[in-house]
C-alpha cells in the first residue's frame, strides 16, 4: 500500500522481495483489523473502529474521484446516502418477504444504490472537470438533500428509515446483534472494498484516470475520451461510497438526510485531503485522523469543527500532499542515509510549534467559553476564559511561540534542502 | 392573485438584485484570478454579523459603511497571505482553501454569535410602510435595500465602463489569460479586486440582514444558490450573472408564494392506494419545493447549454 | 523516400493522400485566421509546412487534428472525411499529433507517459479488470519506445521533473506510442541547442520511417534536412508546395518568407 499511485512502474510484483513487502503489508493491515477488537475489547473503542473502518471506504471511494481522476466533489455523501437508504430498504424488503439473503451481502446492495444513481446522474455531471465540476456537485448534492424531504415515503421525513439488523437470516449462526460482530462484518467489506479498489488503480482504466487528472487535454489525443473516463470514476466512486453507506446503515440500523448533507460530503473530503490524495493509504490516515478527533473532540470543546477548519487550511496552505505526503517526501532521504542529518531541525522546531498550538487553542476556547465563563482545562493547567492572564498567556503564546517557531522552520526548510541536495546527488531523488 | 404578483415580482426582483450584489462580485474574481471564492458567501454573512454588532454600538448607518469596510480589509487580507500562498498549487487547492475558510468563518461566528438568529431590527428611520398596494402594506427597508442594489449596480456599470480599473477588469473578463499581462501591480489588483468584491458581500449582508434572518448557517444555505447563479449564467460573464440573479430571484420568490400541489389542481389521489413517490409528489406544495428549484434549474441548463446562459469558457 | 512525389503541381491523387485539406476556412468572429487552405500529404511522405509567426501553422495542426472545428471545408486522412470529429476518434483512426508547448502528463512518470499512450491503440481502451502491469505487449512496447527516445535510464522520474529537452522527447515519444501511421510534429525542435536539435533530428527520422509526418518548424536546416515536400503559409494561405529545391528556388516563396527569415 506505500506504492504511490502516480509511479508503480518499478512493479512491485516486478522482484520476489518487492512481492513480499507488498503483499506483507496487506496481511499486517488484515492480521491488526482481526486482533484490534482482542486487544481494545470495550464497547466504546469497537463502536469507533466500525466508524473509522466505515470512514475508511468512504474516503477511499471519495479518492478515486479526487486524487485519481482529478474531480474536486462537494457532494460525494450523495452516494453514501442512498447507499444507505438503498441498504436499509432492502434489509427491511428482505425481512418482510423471507428473502434468503444474510446481512454480510447487504452492502452490495448500498453499493448499487450509490452506483445506480451516480450512473444517471454522472454523465451530466462529469461533462465537464475542474471548478464547473466542482460546483455541480455541490448543486446536485443540495438537491437531493432536499428532495429527500420531500419524497417521505422514500426517506422517511425527517426522522429517517429504521431497520432491524439482526431479523435477517443468520450466517453461520452470527446475528450480528452484537457490535463486536458488526465490527467483523465492517471489516470483511473493508479489506474487500481496499483490495477492489486498489486494483482499480493498477488497470489500464486506472492510469488513464490519473492522465485525465495531470492533462485531460492531452488525453483526446492519445485516443480517450477524458468524459467517458470521468464518468467510469465518477460510477466507480458512487458504488463504493454506496458501500460505505450501507455498512453504516448496518451499524446504526437508521438512514436519514444526514446522511446525504453537506456535512457529510465536507468531511470526506477534510478526510481525503489531510491523509493525502496522492498516495492510496492516504484517505485511510485521514479517516483515521479525521474519526478520531472527531469521536474524541466532540466531548471536550464545542469548538472541535473549527480545529478541522484550521488543520484542513493549514493543510491546503503549507503541505498539500497531505500527511501522506509528508511521510512519503521522507523516503528519498531514509534511502540516501540523509534523514539524520533533518532530525536534530524538527526537534529543535517541536517546542515553539507546541507552544504556537497551545496559543491558539488557548485563544480559540477563550472566545468560545467567554459567556460561559467554562474554565479551559489545557494539560492539566486551567484557564479562567474572562480572565486578562488567560488573554496574555494566549497572546504570548500566540505571537512568541509563532516567531520562534517561523526561525525554527526556516532552520528545517535549510537542513531539509541540504538532505535532499544529497540524496538527489545519490540518485534517490529526481 | 394580481396582488400575489405584484408583491412577489418586488420581493423577487429585490432578492435578485441581491444575489447579483453577491454574484458580480463572485464572477469578477473568478475571471480575474481563476479562483471560486467558496467564501464569499460567508464574507456576505459576516457583513450581517458586522452589521449587528456595530449598529447595537454605533448606529445602523455609520455600520453600513463601516462593516464592508472591515470585511472588504479581511477579504484583502485573505488574498494576500492565503490565496497568494497557495497560487502555485492550483485552482483546486485555492478553491479548497476558500471552502476550509467559510467552514471556519461558520464555526466563528456561532462561536461568537451563537447559533440562534440574532435580533436584527430595521432602523427606526425607515421603519414605516412604504406604500400600500391592495391591502399589503410594503415595508419602506425593502425599497431602501432596493435602492442600494440599484445604485450600486450602477456604480459598478460606471466604474467598469468607464475607468481604467474598468478597462483592465473588462479585459480580464474577455482575454482571461491576458490577466497575467498586466505588468508589475498585478498582485495589488487582485488585491483591490478581492477587497471591493468581498466587501459588496458585505454590504449585501448588511441591508439584507434586518430583512432576512441573521444567523450563523445563513452563508451555507445562501452559498450553494449563489453558485447556482453563476454556473447558470455562465461562468465569468457578468451580463450571464446579472440575468441569473433576476431568473432564480425571482422563480424562487415566486415558487415560496405558491401554495399549490398537484392535488389542489386535480383533486386527492385515491387514498386506498397507499403512501408512494407518487402521492409525496401529488400532495407536496410548490412553496415546499422551493428550496430545490434553484438546482433543478441547474440540472435543466447543464443539460440544455452546458456552458450556462451567456458562458463561453470551458473552465 | 518511399512515396515521395515528384513534379511540380503538388497535387496528389486521392487514393494515395494521406491527409487531404480542401478549402478549410476558420474564422474567430469576423477574423479569418484560415482562408482557403489546401494541403496535401502522400502516404509515407515527410511533410514540411513553414511560413512566418503567426501564419496560422499551429491552428492548422489543431484544424487538422480535430483540437478546433474548421468553420468550413473539409479534412480527410486517408480518404475518409475526419473534419468535425473529436480529436480522440481523429487519433483513433490512425493520426497523432505533438504539441508546441511541452504537453505531458507532468505527475506521472516517463515509463506512465508512455504506457498510456500505448494502451488505447493495443485495444486495452477503459479495461478495469485488468492488471495494467501484466500486460506483455504494453510492456514490451512501452519499454520499445523509452529505448527509441533514450529515457530509459529516466523511467521512474515523474515527467514535470525532466529537463526541458527531455521533455520534448517524451513529447515525441507519446506522440508516436500508438502506432499511429500519420504523425504530426509541431516545432519538435524549438528552444533546443544545437546538439539537442541535431539528436531530435536523427530520432524523429528514424521513428517516422515509412510513416506520414507533418512538421511544423522554424529551424530551416531541419527543415531542408528532413522534409520531402514543403508547404508555405503565410496568412493563413499556403502560397507554395513542392520540394525542397522549389521551394528555395520560388520567388513567391523568397519574397514573402525565406527573403526576409532564412539566413
Amino acid at each position: 500500500m506505500t506504492t504511490a499511485t502516480t509511479s508503480t512502474s518499478k512493479v512491485a510484483a516486478d522482484s520476489v522481495g518487492g512481492s513480499l513487502r507488498f503483499y506483507g503489508i496487506w496481511l499486517i493491515g488484515i492480521f491488526v483489523l482481526i486482533v484490534l477488537p482482542m486487544i481494545f475489547s470495550s464497547g466504546g473503542s469497537l463502536t469507533s473502529f466500525s466508524l473509522i473502518g466505515i470512514a475508511i471506504v468512504f474516503a477511499l471511494s471519495y479518492n478515486i474521484l479526487l486524487g485519481q481522476t482529478g474531480l474536486l466533489s462537494f457532494g460525494h455523501a450523495v452516494h453514501y446516502g442512498l447507499g444507505g437508504f438503498a441498504a436499509c430498504h432492502m434489509m427491511n424488503a428482505v425481512v418482510s418477504h423471507g428473502w434468503p439473503i444474510p446481512l454480510p451481502f447487504i452492502p452490495l446492495f448500498g453499493g448499487l444504490g450509490g452506483l445506480v444513481f451516480a450512473m444517471i446522474i454522472g454523465w451530466v455531471m462529469t461533462k465537464r472537470a475542474g471548478t464547473v465540476f466542482a460546483m455541480i456537485s455541490l448543486g446536485i448534492g443540495e438537491l437531493v438533500a432536499s428532495s429527500s424531504l420531500i419524497l417521505r415515503s422514500v426517506f422517511g421525513g425527517e426522522s429517517g428509515i429504521t431497520t432491524d439488523r439482526t431479523a435477517l437470516p443468520k450466517l453461520l449462526g452470527w446475528s450480528f446483534g452484537p457490535q463486536l460482530q458488526v465490527y467483523y462484518l465492517i471489516a470483511f467489506w473493508l479489506v474487500l472494498s481496499a483490495i477492489a479498489m486498489y486494483a482499480l488503480t493498477r488497470t489500464p482504466l486506472g492510469r488513464i484516470c490519473n492522465a485525465v487528472r495531470d492533462n485531460p487535454e492531452r488525453v483526446q489525443f492519445i485516443g480517450y475520451d477524458p468524459h467517458v473516463v470521468r464518468y467510469i470514476a465518477f460510477c466507480f466512486a458512487g458504488f463504493f461510497a454506496g458501500i460505505a453507506g450501507g455498512l453504516a446503515a448496518i451499524n446504526f440500523e437508521i438512514a436519514n438526510s444526514a446522511y446525504l448533507g453537506a456535512i457529510q460530503s465536507g468531511l470526506v473530503l477534510f478526510s481525503t485531503f489531510i491523509g493525502g490524495t496522492a498516495y492510496f493509504f492516504g484517505p485511510i490516515l485521514g479517516a483515521i485522523l479525521v474519526t478520531y478527533l472527531q469521536l474524541g473532540l466532540t466531548n471536550l470543546t464545542t469548538a472541535w469543527q473549527l480545529y478541522f477548519g484550521i488543520i484542513f487550511i493549514g493543510i491546503v496552505m503549507y503541505a498539500p500532499g497531505g500527511i501522506a505526503g509528508l511521510l512519503m517526501m521522507h523516503r528519498p532521504l531514509i534511502r540516501a542515509g540523509t534523514l539524520w542529518t533533518v532530525i536534530p531541525s524538527y526537534l529543535l522546531a517541536i517546542v515553539p510549534t507546541v507552544a504556537l498550538a497551545c496559543g491558539v487553542i488557548l485563544t480559540i476556547e477563550t472566545v468560545a467559553r467567554f459567556s460561559g465563563g467554562d474554565p479551559i482545562n489545557l494539560f492539566g493547567i486551567a484557564f479562567n476564559p474572562t480572565s486578562p492572564v488567560t488573554w496574555i498567556a494566549a497572546a504570548v503564546l500566540v505571537v512568541g511561540g509563532g516567531f520562534v517557531a517561523r526561525l525554527t522552520w526556516q532552520r528545517i526548510a535549510e537542513a531539509w534542502d541540504r538532505a535532499a541536495t544529497v540524496a538527489r546527488d545519490r540518485g534517490y531523488l529526481a | 392573485m394580481l396582488e400575489l404578483i405584484v408583491i412577489s415580482t418586488l420581493n423577487g426582483v429585490l432578492f435578485g438584485m441581491l444575489l447579483f450584489l453577491l454574484s458580480s462580485g463572485l464572477t469578477v474574481i473568478f475571471s480575474m484570478m481563476g479562483v471560486l471564492n467558496f467564501a464569499h458567501a460567508s464574507f456576505y454573512m459576516l457583513g450581517a454579523f458586522f452589521g449587528f454588532q456595530l449598529t447595537k454600538w454605533i448606529g445602523f448607518w455609520p455600520a453600513l459603511v463601516l462593516a464592508p469596510l472591515l470585511v472588504g480589509a479581511i477579504g484583502m487580507a485573505v488574498e494576500r497571505y492565503g490565496l497568494r500562498n497557495t497560487h502555485k498549487h492550483g485552482h483546486v487547492a485555492e478553491l479548497l482553501l476558500t471552502f476550509g475558510l467559510a467552514f471556519a468563518i461558520e464555526e466563528i461566528v456561532s462561536m461568537i454569535w451563537g447559533k440562534s438568529p440574532l435580533d436584527y431590527r430595521v432602523p427606526a428611520l425607515l421603519d414605516f410602510p412604504a406604500f400600500t398596494i391592495f391591502s399589503t402594506n410594503y415595508p419602506a427597508y425593502k425599497i431602501f435595500m432596493l435602492a442600494v442594489s440599484v445604485i450600486i449596480f450602477v456604480a459598478l456599470l460606471i466604474v467598469l465602463k468607464r475607468t481604467r480599473v474598468g478597462l483592465v477588469v473588462q479585459a480580464a473578463l474577455t482575454h482571461p489569460h491576458m490577466v497575467g499581462h498586466l505588468g508589475h501591480n498585478v498582485g495589488r489588483v487582485f488585491m483591490a479586486v478581492f477587497g471591493v468584491g468581498s466587501a459588496l458581500a458585505a454590504l449585501a449582508g448588511v441591508i439584507a440582514g434586518p430583512a432576512l434572518v441573521t444567523q450563523s448557517d445563513m452563508a451555507a444555505s445562501l452559498g450553494p444558490i449563489l453558485f447556482v447563479v453563476i454556473v447558470f449564467g455562465g461562468l465569468g460573464s457578468l451580463p450571464g450573472a446579472f440575468i441569473a440573479s433576476l431568473v432564480i430571484g425571482l422563480v424562487q420568490t415566486f415558487a415560496v408564494a405558491l401554495d399549490g400541489s398537484l392535488a389542489s389542481a386535480f383533486g386527492p389521489l385515491d387514498p386506498s392506494a397507499g403512501p408512494s413517490v407518487l402521492t409525496d409528489v401529488w400532495n407536496v406544495t410548490i412553496a415546499q419545493v422551493a428550496p430545490i428549484v434553484p438546482y433543478l434549474l441547474l440540472v435543466i441548463i447543464l443539460i440544455v447549454r452546458p456552458m450556462g446562459l451567456m458562458g463561453t469558457r470551458e473552465s | 523516400m518511399s512515396g515521395a512525389v515528384s513534379g511540380m503541381s503538388g497535387a496528389v491523387s486521392e487514393k494515395s493522400a494521406a491527409i487531404e485539406v480542401r478549402a478549410v476556412e476558420k474564422r474567430f468572429g469576423n477574423v479569418g485566421i484560415i482562408r482557403d487552405l489546401n494541403l496535401s500529404v502522400a502516404k509515407g511522405e515527410r511533410h514540411a509546412v513553414i511560413g512566418p509567426n503567426g501564419a496560422g501553422k499551429s491552428t492548422t495542426f489543431n484544424l487538422i487534428s480535430g483540437h478546433i472545428a474548421p468553420t468550413s471545408g473539409e479534412v480527410k486522412l486517408n480518404g475518409d472525411r475526419i473534419s468535425g470529429l473529436r480529436p480522440f476518434e481523429i487519433n483513433r483512426r490512425g493520426l497523432s499529433r505533438s504539441f508546441q508547448v511541452t504537453n505531458v502528463f507532468a505527475r506521472m512518470t516517463v515509463w506512465e507517459n508512455v504506457r498510456c499512450a500505448v494502451l488505447w491503440a493495443t485495444g486495452h481502451r477503459y479495461a478495469f479488470w485488468k492488471n495494467v502491469d501484466s500486460l506483455p505487449e504494453v510492456r514490451a512496447r512501452t519499454a520499445q519506445i523509452l529505448d527509441d527516445i533514450h529515457l530509459t535510464h529516466r523511467r521512474d522520474v515523474p515527467a514535470g521533473l525532466l529537463t526541458y529537452a527531455e521533455q520534448r522527447e517524451l513529447e515525441i515519444g507519446i506522440t508516436i506510442a500508438s502506432g499511429a501511421t500519420v504523425v504530426m510534429l509541431d516545432e519538435p525542435t524549438a528552444g533546443m541547442s544545437n546538439a539537442e536539435t541535431e539528436r531530435a533530428v536523427a530520432l524523429i527520422r528514424r521513428l517516422t520511417e515509412g510513416k506520414t509526418l507533418v512538421i511544423v518548424e522554424h529551424d530551416m536546416s531541419v527543415v531542408f534536412g528532413l522534409a520531402d515536400r514543403i508547404s508555405v503559409l503565410v496568412y493563413g494561405h499556403i502560397i507554395a508546395s513542392g520540394t525542397p529545391e522549389e521551394i528555395r528556388r520560388d520567388p513567391k516563396v523568397k519574397e514573402a518568407y525565406l527573403g526576409e527569415e532564412a539566413h
